[in-house]
């Protein structure tokens, strides 16, 4: 109990000055007449209107129209899948080694393999279930050639419970190679992460 | 038939039609004026700029179901926003619109003929229009009373503390320049203003007009006293069990009496349809009660609303004692 009272006493906490209030019906007389005559209601006045002229004139609004337009996701985010492709040649990076199938902990990944002509691993059959699917992430860590990666796609609605991806739906289209974005790794800042540095309110 | 009755039937059809469709377009103004001083866009995405918005919120509020809740009197939850509407509709009766206007020879029938825009022309106006707005507090008060729930009794109490303490301030308030025109007769009003913008009754009787405003909004039910439906406190007050087009009835009754505040303040304060400079008069008119319109959505997306208490507290102990002083002062000065 005493120590609490130290510790206030120690946090120093600054009192606004508010001014009291009036005590005799003169000073309510007076707060009422400098309330009336303050400009502050037009400075209210004024706030709005110049928003008002930059949103409409300045283009300074800050909707996004959703559907239409999105906002950027942070690299962070653990969206929905995406498979990449080797930029020189255009394959698929996966190589079937079956590491993300194998440290799936909701069991949603699905993966079958096979040799081609040429003695090289190549995926027959790949899904993931998303309907089991928890965005845990481990499979994208886990990957050693950074083939599975979590893409910007976050909107996961569906008409049924178990949706399955298949490889081709998660793999960068191939007249889409050079828009295929490298995936920046776990704990990477945002892009625009310093603009949205500012300084902490120390007054208080 | 009478050809005077014939017009006053057409002006009264064209009156209800054109200014229940600018009540649409109102709630879509306000909505788009209140979004772009809030930074957004506002309705965009139906039709061009989001103008058929209107037309899709008419839509919804036709096609929804009509409840009346089970305790609730069921005549008089019915009839009560049609009093809404009515009264809203009827303050504009008496309100002069335009200047009286020829209509063109080359029309068929009718060409040649002088008509005045107003639908009925009584030297009483003001007192009529103050009269139709206090009993424009029917509405609100017997919907809130009729529903059976506690938030439209709260309401209906609020409506009438608001609307009968703010009646006083509006007929004090037009009681000084009543005296320095001599009429009550909104066409007087507006001739004796026709020299320009210095014969505008606004610079004489600046106190009065500052007063009419404020006990306008309290009248037509605007933010700073918006308390008759305040959602954060009494959920929608009167308003609470309506769905439907009862509801939107009461919707276009406050935008209708947000019109006929806004040509009351036009007419007797601010020149009315006096041509000013080179613009035609019913430019003039159209363009100041535009502004007025405006006035009140800007204030809504600035000012915070006021307690109950406060708004007693400022209409009795502020409002009131002003609008005397005033009133006196303006008669000694009259009688000087």
């Amino acid at each position: 109990m005493n120590g609490d009272v130290e510790m206030n006493e120690k946090q120093r906490y600054i009192t606004l000055d508010l001014g009291g209030a009036p005590m005799t019906p003169w000073c309510r007389f007076k707060r009422v007449v400098k309330r009336t005559f303050r400009i502050e209601l037009f400075i209210g006045l004024w706030v709005t209107i110049r928003e008002m002229f930059k949103t409409l004139f300045m283009g300074k609004s800050h909707t996004t129209k959703y559907p239409f337009e999105k906002m950027p996701i942070s690299s962070r985010y653990r969206a929905i899948h995406d498979m990449l492709r080797l930029l020189e040649s255009g394959h698929y990076r996966c190589i079937g080694c079956g590491l993300c199938e194998k440290i799936c902990i909701s069991n949603c990944i699905a993966m079958e393999t096979r040799y081609d002509e040429n003695q090289r691993k190549e995926v027959s059959g790949y899904t993931i279930n998303f309907g089991r699917c928890i965005f845990c992430g481990y499979c994208a860590e886990v990957c050693p050639e950074l083939a599975i990666v979590h893409g910007a796609r976050y909107e996961t609605a569906s008409e049924q419970r178990a949706s399955f991806s298949l490889f081709e739906d998660m793999l960068t289209p191939i007249d889409k190679l050079k828009e295929q974005k490298e995936f920046e790794g776990y704990g990477a800042p945002s892009p625009w992460a310093d603009k949205n540095i500012k300084k902490t309110p120390l007054a208080y | 038939m009478d050809p005077l009755i014939l017009g006053t039937i057409i002006k009264i059809v064209l009156v209800l039609a054109i200014v229940s469709a600018l009540a649409g377009f109102g709630t879509y103004l306000e909505r788009k004026v209140l979004a772009y001083m809030q930074r957004r866009i506002g309705p965009a995405h139906v039709g061009p700029f989001g103008l058929l918005q209107i037309v899709a919120d008419g839509i919804k509020l036709l096609t929804k179901e009509d409840i009346i809740p089970q305790n609730a009197n069921r005549f008089i939850f019915m009839i009560a926003p049609a009093v809404t509407a009515a009264t809203a509709f009827i303050a504009l009766s008496a309100v002069p619109l335009f200047p009286t206007f020829t209509i063109p020879e080359y029309f068929p029938l009718v060409g040649g003929a002088i008509v005045p825009s107003t639908i009925s022309d009584i030297s009483i106006g003001i007192l009529f229009l103050l009269g139709v707005m206090g009993s424009g507090l029917y509405g609100p008060l017997l919907a809130g009373m009729a529903q059976a729930n506690k938030w439209g009794i709260l309401g209906s109490a609020r409506t009438a503390v608001q609307f009968l303490s703010y009646e006083v301030i509006t007929g004090l308030s037009l009681l000084a320049p009543i005296m320095l025109v001599g009429s009550l007769s909104l066409i007087d009003f507006n001739n004796t203003q026709i020299g320009g913008v210095g014969s505008w009754i606004i610079w004489q009787q600046p106190v009065a007009f500052v007063l009419f405003l404020i006990a306008g909004f309290a009248e037509t039910n605007r933010t700073p006293f918006d308390l008759l439906e305040h959602e954060a406190e009494i959920v929608s007050g009167y308003a609470t069990e309506y769905s439907g087009m009862r509801w939107g009835m009461f919707f276009i009754g406050e935008y209708a009496n947000m019109i006929t505040i806004s040509l009351m303040a036009s007419i007797i304060f601010v020149g009315g349809y006096a041509p000013l400079g080179f613009i035609p008069g019913w430019i003039a008119i159209l363009l100041k009660v535009t502004f007025f319109f405006f006035l009140m959505l800007w204030v809504r997306a600035s000012w915070p609303h006021v307690r109950p208490d406060q708004l007693m507290w400022f209409c009795w102990k502020v409002l009131m004692p002003i609008a005397v002083i005033n009133v006196v002062i303006t008669g000694i000065v009259v009688m000087i």
